[in-house]
C-alpha cells in the first residue's frame, strides 16, 4: 500500500499522478517526447528499452515491466528476449549501436559523473549521433527519477507480467502526452 | 538550449514542483532541491539551488542553507524539515530505501501527504537533473558570484528562456 493517501487504487505512477495532476502534465510530457515521439533517429522500441533497462537496475518492478512490455511490443519480440537484454545487454541479439547506448545508461543509471570519454567515442564509432546520446543520458536520467518516484511512494504493481504486455499497445497508440491515468 | 522540445517540459516541472501551489514554502522546496544535488555531487544544480534558496530564505535565516548542506541532523531548522530532508536522502540513494518508519516520523511531526509526494517527487526529480547535467558533462562554472546571480534569477521561478522559444 502507498505510504500516502492517493484517495485512488491506480497502480504504479497513475496513482500520484491522478493524485497530483499538476506535477503529471510535465512529466507525461516529458515520457512522450522522450519515448513516442516520431521525431527522432532512435527507433521507439530502442528508447523503450533503455527505460526498461534503467529500471530493472533501479529494481523498480513497475516500470521496468510496462517499459520492457513496450519494447517488446515494439521490436514484436517474447519477454525473454526482453529479460536477455535486462539480464546481459551484451550478450544479447542487439545492434551494437543499442549496446554501446545501453551502456552509457548504465553508467547514468549509478551517476552523471560516470559517464566516460571512452564510452561516447565507442557510441559515436558505432554510429550514435550527439542527439541519439543526448537523448539516451535523459531517457536514463528520467527513469531515474520515475523510477524514485514510483517506489519511494511505495506504490502497489500488479505481480502479473503479461498484464502490462496486454496494456502496451493501446499505450503504444496512445502515447503518453494525454495519458489519463484512470484507464 | 541543444534539445527545446524536451527543455520545455523539463522546466515546466522545475517551475510547478519548486513555485507551484505547495504546503512547503519555495524556500524549503529550494533546500530539498540543494540537498539532494550536493548528495549527487551535482556541483551545478548544488550550487544554484542553493544560491536560489538563500535569497528566498532572506538575510536572516540563509545561514540555515550551509548548516544543512554541511550537516543536516545539527541545522537550526524544525524537527519536520529534517525528516523530510531525511526521505529526500533516501530517495536520493534509491525509492526502495524510503522506509514505513521514515514516513512515521515526518507524520508524527506534522507532515501531510501533499508535503510528503512533494518530497518524494523533488528528490527524484533531482536525481534526474542531476544526472543530465552531468552526464553530458556540462559546462560548470567555479566563481560562487556566478550562482549568487543565478539565485536571483531563479528565485521569481522557471521557464525556457525566451532566445529558444519557437
Amino acid at each position: 500500500m502507498a505510504y500516502i493517501d492517493l484517495k485512488n487504487d491506480l497502480p504504479g505512477i497513475r496513482g500520484p499522478m491522478a493524485f497530483r495532476p499538476e506535477t503529471a502534465k510535465p512529466l507525461n510530457e516529458l515520457a512522450e517526447i522522450l519515448l513516442h515521439s516520431e521525431d527522432n533517429t532512435l527507433s521507439r522500441g530502442d528508447r523503450e528499452m533503455i527505460g526498461a533497462y534503467v529500471s530493472s537496475l533501479n529494481d523498480c518492478f513497475f516500470c521496468q515491466n510496462v517499459h520492457g512490455a513496450m519494447a517488446q511490443h515494439y521490436f514484436q519480440c517474447s519477454m525473454e528476449d526482453i529479460d536477455s537484454v535486462k539480464n546481459d545487454y551484451q550478450s544479447a541479439v542487439i545492434s551494437s549501436k543499442l549496446k554501446a547506448l545501453l551502456s552509457i545508461a548504465a553508467s547514468v543509471q549509478h551517476s552523471g559523473k560516470s559517464v566516460t570519454n571512452e564510452q561516447i567515442n565507442i557510441a559515436k564509432t558505432v554510429g550514435a549521433t550527439d542527439k541519439e546520446i543526448h537523448d539516451t543520458v535523459l531517457i536514463a536520467a528520467a527513469f531515474c527519477m520515475f523510477n524514485r518516484y514510483v517506489d519511494g511512494l511505495n506504490t502497489w504493481a500488479p505481480g502479473d507480467r503479461q498484464l502490462y504486455v496486454e496494456r502496451a499497445a493501446m499505450r503504444a497508440d496512445e502515447g503518453y502526452a494525454a495519458s489519463n491515468p484512470h484507464r | 538550449m541543444f534539445r527545446p522540445a524536451t527543455g520545455k517540459p523539463l522546466y515546466e516541472l522545475a517551475q510547478v514542483l519548486l513555485r507551484g501551489e505547495s504546503p512547503l514554502s519555495a524556500a524549503d522546496r529550494e533546500l530539498i532541491a540543494a540537498y539532494v544535488s550536493h548528495r549527487n555531487k551535482c556541483v551545478f544544480c548544488g550550487s544554484s539551488h542553493a544560491a536560489a534558496a538563500r535569497c528566498l530564505y532572506g538575510d536572516d535565516k540563509k545561514t540555515i542553507v550551509d548548516e544543512v548542506l554541511h550537516d543536516m541532523k545539527q541545522a537550526g531548522i524544525t524537527e519536520k524539515l529534517k525528516a523530510l530532508l531525511h526521505i529526500a536522502g533516501k530517495v536520493q540513494v534509491l525509492g526502495k530505501e524510503v522506509r514505513p518508519a521514515d514516513i512515521d516520523t515526518a507524520r508524527h511531526l506534522g507532515a501531510t501527504d501533499r508535503e510528503i509526494h512533494d518530497t518524494v517527487l523533488i528528490a527524484a526529480a533531482f536525481c534526474m537533473y542531476n544526472r543530465y547535467v552531468d552526464g553530458l558533462a556540462s559546462f560548470t562554472p567555479t566563481d560562487p558570484e556566478v550562482y549568487a546571480a543565478m539565485g536571483e534569477r531563479m528565485k521569481d521561478g522557471y521557464s525556457l528562456p525566451n532566445d529558444i522559444k519557437e
